[in-house]
Order: structure tokens, then C-alpha cells, then sequence
């Protein structure tokens, strides 16, 4: 009870962020992230960290690979508009396997749009706002306290992957407030920095891959040579004209993720043993999504729901799983339709699947969900 | 489960309220939940805060139905008060802020604002005026659990005022 916290989404970010190793924040605030900036510039300075507030989302993005690449687990936040800005260096991240993560606390787009409203627009910029072939890891929690666990794990793969993060939140949870308990430090798992496994002397590659198919690259500064390149490059970190390279090079990026992707496929599953038909939800929604399926169940409906805390990759194994017993799936999303079609091609027709949209600044109510709940089982899915 | 809505314009300082009430719930064992919704204005422009309090978890964030409404603007009590229950939804208003009193059988007028400003000195503490209101009038919290949260959250040479207001506003009812 003693450690019992009112914290707001945004806070349990900034708090995750710390607990997780970050000492450097780089960004612009923008709302509804704002928070996160604050907390970071207010607790940084107090933990041998350093906060930047820079000329726009671009010199944040900058900014932090950076510091990332000078040895301190770096973070920024931002919101749609900003998230637009950073996608280059999103991509030059991906490219030069940079550990950071990037917040996005979605609003309602596209531009400036509605800045102070919830939305979930952001779904598939989270996963191809950079250009060219790329993996891309992107959580999206739905409390505050799962916030806080979110952002230790963004932090934690971006450092064991070195690959950018997406953290991708909802204004619903950014600004909610929640009674939470943290965890202990010593109940934490943190990812340290990798370090090269061999010196110089035993022949150091900086991007040379290890077994899990990652490169331990050295930090700036550490005595070791290093070249960074958003060209595509070969072991020595200098570029390479080579088709061969190129091919083993694209392949790994992507590689080194897939091999873990049941390892970092976060979800719950609620009331779905019995279930005929299902909820999949994620972020602030799935809040809604619980109370109406919770509201259904006491109506003898025979629905469960499928909560992902991964977006990226897409938990396409859960999906087909569940599609092959179930008879449909909802999907309400608080946008024109992002992830539905995600769940459709991983559900492969298995089950028919269903959106149900909302775009105007408000969140569900759990009778709109329930009403298409009902909806489902009365056999008018398609 | 109870439910309160704050109701005003920016700069009123109705979330602060709602995040101290919320607070306050919390320190005596309560599950919580509390939001907002704001225009993109960073003074003006409608402001509303939300508290929910119930015993187990609470999972969708915003409230369907209020159990009380408070509104600090004409424009908040015209808007709110339609969602309250007539048999058991209570509405409190600004007695100056809101002349026109909507059509709703359980109304309280405080004069919140002439309150803050005459008896604590500065219109800034309507918020902690109003507070109290609340507290006495909810039964959900004990005013010593109001007076613990508002001395965490406002800014240490505030607090004698801000008690004070707190008072002033759990006595006007």
C-alpha cells in the first residue's frame, strides 16, 4: 500500500524508461507526449543523465542516436506530427543498428489534427513510416502500470536487438492516471549494452554478427575503430557495392528478429477457452473492449478477447491458432481500419473478421462494442 | 462504482481537483482511475476532469454515468448535466459562474469562485474551493485524506491558502 503511486501513463513511461538504464532523452515536447519530456528533464539530471530539448523532432532524433552510439540507452517521445519528422533517422537507425527507442503517444492525424484527442492512426507508420525492407518491433500498452513494464522491454530489445523501437501509445493511456505499484529494481531484467567479444588483436568487425545474428559494434570512444553508414555495409562497418553483402545484410536485419518473434509476441487472452467469437484489441481500446466482452459474458455470449501488446511483428501464430476455432473476430479500432487487415491476412479465412471504426476524437463506449458484439453472433458478421 | 466529473474552462484548475480527489481515494485503499479531456488551448476553452472510484478493477476510463457534476462554467452545466441520473445524479454549480440553472431536480449552488477570491484571497484557489465542496458532498473520502493529497500536490508555499480553501469550500455546504 505504501508504494502504491498515482501516476499517469506518460510518468510510468518516463519511470520505466529510468528503472530501464536510459540516461539520455533528445526530443521536442509535443502534446499529448509532453509528459514524458518533462519527467525525463525534471528525473535525468539527478541520475547522471542528460536531457536535450532540440530544434524539432528531426535534431531529437539525431540527437539520440548519437548519444546511443557514444554507450547511454537513449529514449525520445513524441506524437504524430513529430513522428512523421523522425522516420528518416528511424530508418538510418535500422540501417546502422542503433539501439533507441521511439514513443509515439498517438493523436488524431493526419497533421496537426486534433492534438489533445486519442486515436490509433499511427499503426502502420509504427511499421513502415521509414522506407526499404526492415524489421520493426512496436508495443502498445493498454494500463499505466503495463506502461511502465512496455518501456523497460522497448528499452531492453532495442539494446539486444540494436534496432529502433517503437513504443507505440494512445493518448487514452498517456494521460489516464491509475493507482500502481512499480516494481523493485532488483525485480527487473535489464539488457546491458553489448560490448565487441573480441579485440582488436583477435580480429574486432564491428558488424560482424554474433549467433543471434546481431553485431556488437563498439561504442564511440571505447579504444576500438567504428564507422557508421546508412549505406548498406559489410562487416567492417564501410560501405559495400555488393549483391552478395546487400542480400546477407537485408536478410540478417530481418532474421535477427524473426528467430525471436514467439520470445517477444506479448498478449493476453481473456474468456476464450469456450469462446465461439472474439474481441482483438490493443492500447487504450482494449480497456473498452474488456468491460463490453465482460458485459457479454453475463449475457450468456459465448466471447473472449485477444489482447496484443506486440503490434510488430504481428502475432500472425495467435491469430491463425484462434481463427481455426473461432466463427469471427471484431476488431474496433480508433481509426478508419489499420490493424483489421493485419488480422485478416494472418487469420487467412479461416474466420470472417470484422472492424468496427471510430475517428472522431472519442474513445468507445462498451455498449458501441457490445452492440457489434452482438451483432456477430446474430450472424450478420459480413 | 462512483463517478464525479469536473467540468470548466482551461485554466480553472479542474484537473488538479479531480487528480488530488483521485489521489486522496487511492491513499484509503480505493481503486482509481482519473482523465481529462481539454481543447488544444492552453487557457480557455472547455475543460473536463474525470474520477472513478470503485473496489475492484476498473477497466474502461471514462464515465458513463456521473453520480455528481461539478460545473464551473454556464457552458459546462448546460452540456453535463444531461448525462446525471434525475433521482440520484447530483449537479453542484458555481453560483455566479452559472445564472442560468439547468432544468435538473438536485441542484447545489456554491459560490465557489467569490469564495476563493474574497475569503482565500485569489480567484486561483476556486479549484481547492470547490474541492471541498466535493468532498463533503461525495461522502467517498475523509476530509483529513482531501487535506493529505492537497498538501502532496500544490507547491509547498501554497499550502496554508490551500487549506484553507479546502476548508472553506467542506464548510459552504
Amino acid at each position: 500500500m505504501n508504494n502504491m503511486k498515482l501516476m499517469q501513463g506518460n510518468e510510468a513511461c518516463a519511470a520505466g524508461a529510468i528503472a530501464a538504464g536510459v540516461r539520455f532523452f533528445g526530443g521536442y515536447p509535443i502534446t499529448p507526449s509532453t509528459e514524458i519530456a518533462e519527467t525525463m528533464a525534471k528525473v535525468l539530471p539527478s541520475v547522471d543523465g542528460c536531457f536535450v530539448q532540440m530544434e524539432d523532432e528531426i535534431g531529437g532524433m539525431g540527437v539520440v542516436l548519437g548519444a546511443s552510439l557514444a554507450g547511454k540507452k537513449v529514449l525520445t517521445a513524441t506524437s504524430g506530427p513529430g513522428f512523421s519528422l523522425k522516420q528518416e533517422l528511424i530508418g538510418y537507425a535500422a540501417c546502422a543498428e542503433i539501439p533507441v527507442v521511439i514513443v509515439n503517444v498517438q493523436r488524431v492525424g493526419p497533421s496537426t489534427g486534433q492534438p489533445t484527442s486519442p486515436a490509433q492512426g499511427d499503426v502502420m507508420q509504427a511499421r513502415w513510416g521509414t522506407h526499404g525492407d526492415h524489421p520493426m518491433i512496436a508495443l502498445s500498452p493498454w494500463t499505466v502500470r503495463e506502461t511502465f513494464d512496455a518501456t523497460v522491454m522497448a528499452v531492453n530489445y532495442a539494446e539486444r536487438f540494436r534496432t529502433p523501437v517503437i513504443l507505440l501509445m494512445d493518448e487514452i493511456v498517456g494521460h489516464l492516471r491509475e493507482n500502481i505499484e512499480l516494481p523493485k529494481s532488483d525485480e527487473l531484467n535489464i539488457y546491458p549494452r553489448r560490448r565487441p567479444s573480441k579485440t582488436r588483436a583477435q580480429g574486432y568487425e564491428p558488424y560482424a554478427p554474433e549467433k543471434d545474428l546481431v553485431p556488437n559494434p563498439a561504442d564511440f570512444g571505447t579504444g576500438y575503430h567504428i564507422h557508421v553508414t546508412g549505406l548498406v555495409h559489410d562487416y567492417t562497418g564501410f560501405p559495400s557495392g555488393s549483391p552478395a553483402v546487400t542480400e546477407e545484410f537485408i536478410d540478417r536485419l530481418h532474421k535477427k528478429i524473426a528467430i525471436a518473434q514467439d520470445e517477444i509476441t506479448h498478449y493476453d487472452e481473456f474468456f476464450m477457452d469456450d469462446a465461439e467469437y472474439a474481441v482483438l484489441s490493443y492500447g487504450g481500446v482494449a480497456r473498452t473492449a474488456y468491460e463490453a466482452v465482460r458485459q457479454a459474458r453475463e449475457k450468456g455470449i459465448k466471447v473472449g478477447m485477444i489482447r496484443l501488446m506486440t503490434i510488430w511483428p504481428f502475432a500472425d501464430k495467435v491469430i491463425r491458432r484462434n481463427a481455426e476455432k473461432l466463427k469471427g473476430i471484431l476488431v474496433p479500432e480508433l481509426n478508419y481500419g489499420q490493424l483489421k487487415y493485419e488480422v485478416e491476412r494472418a487469420a487467412a479465412g479461416k474466420c470472417p473478421v470484422k472492424l468496427l471504426a471510430k475517428y472522431n476524437t472519442e474513445i468507445f463506449t462498451p455498449s458501441e462494442i457490445l452492440k457489434a458484439i452482438e451483432n456477430l453472433e446474430g450472424g450478420r458478421i459480413l | 462504482m462512483k463517478q464525479l466529473r469536473l467540468s470548466g474552462s482551461g485554466g480553472q484548475g479542474v484537473i488538479t481537483a479531480a487528480i488530488i480527489f483521485a489521489e486522496a481515494a487511492m491513499s484509503e485503499g480505493r481503486q482509481v482511475v482519473q482523465s481529462q479531456s481539454y481543447g488544444p488551448e492552453a487557457r480557455g476553452g472547455a475543460s473536463k476532469a474525470e474520477v472513478i472510484i470503485d473496489d475492484k478493477p476498473i477497466y474502461h476510463p471514462k464515465i458513463i454515468k456521473p453520480d455528481i457534476v461539478l460545473s464551473l462554467t454556464q457552458k459546462a452545466a448546460d452540456k453535463y448535466y444531461k448525462d446525471l441520473d434525475e433521482k440520484t445524479g447530483l449537479l453542484v454549480v458555481d453560483e455566479d459562474l452559472v445564472p442560468d440553472i439547468p432544468d435538473f431536480p438536485n441542484v447545489i449552488k456554491v459560490p465557489v469562485t467569490r469564495i476563493a477570491s474574497e475569503q482565500v484571497g485569489k480567484m486561483l484557489f476556486t479549484n481547492i474551493v470547490a474541492l471541498g465542496v466535493l468532498v463533503k458532498l461525495s461522502k467517498l473520502i475523509s476530509f483529513a485524506s482531501a487535506e493529505a493529497s492537497v498538501k502532496k500536490r500544490v507547491p509547498p508555499h501554497t499550502i496554508e491558502q490551500n487549506i484553507k480553501a479546502l476548508k472553506l469550500g467542506y464548510d459552504a455546504v
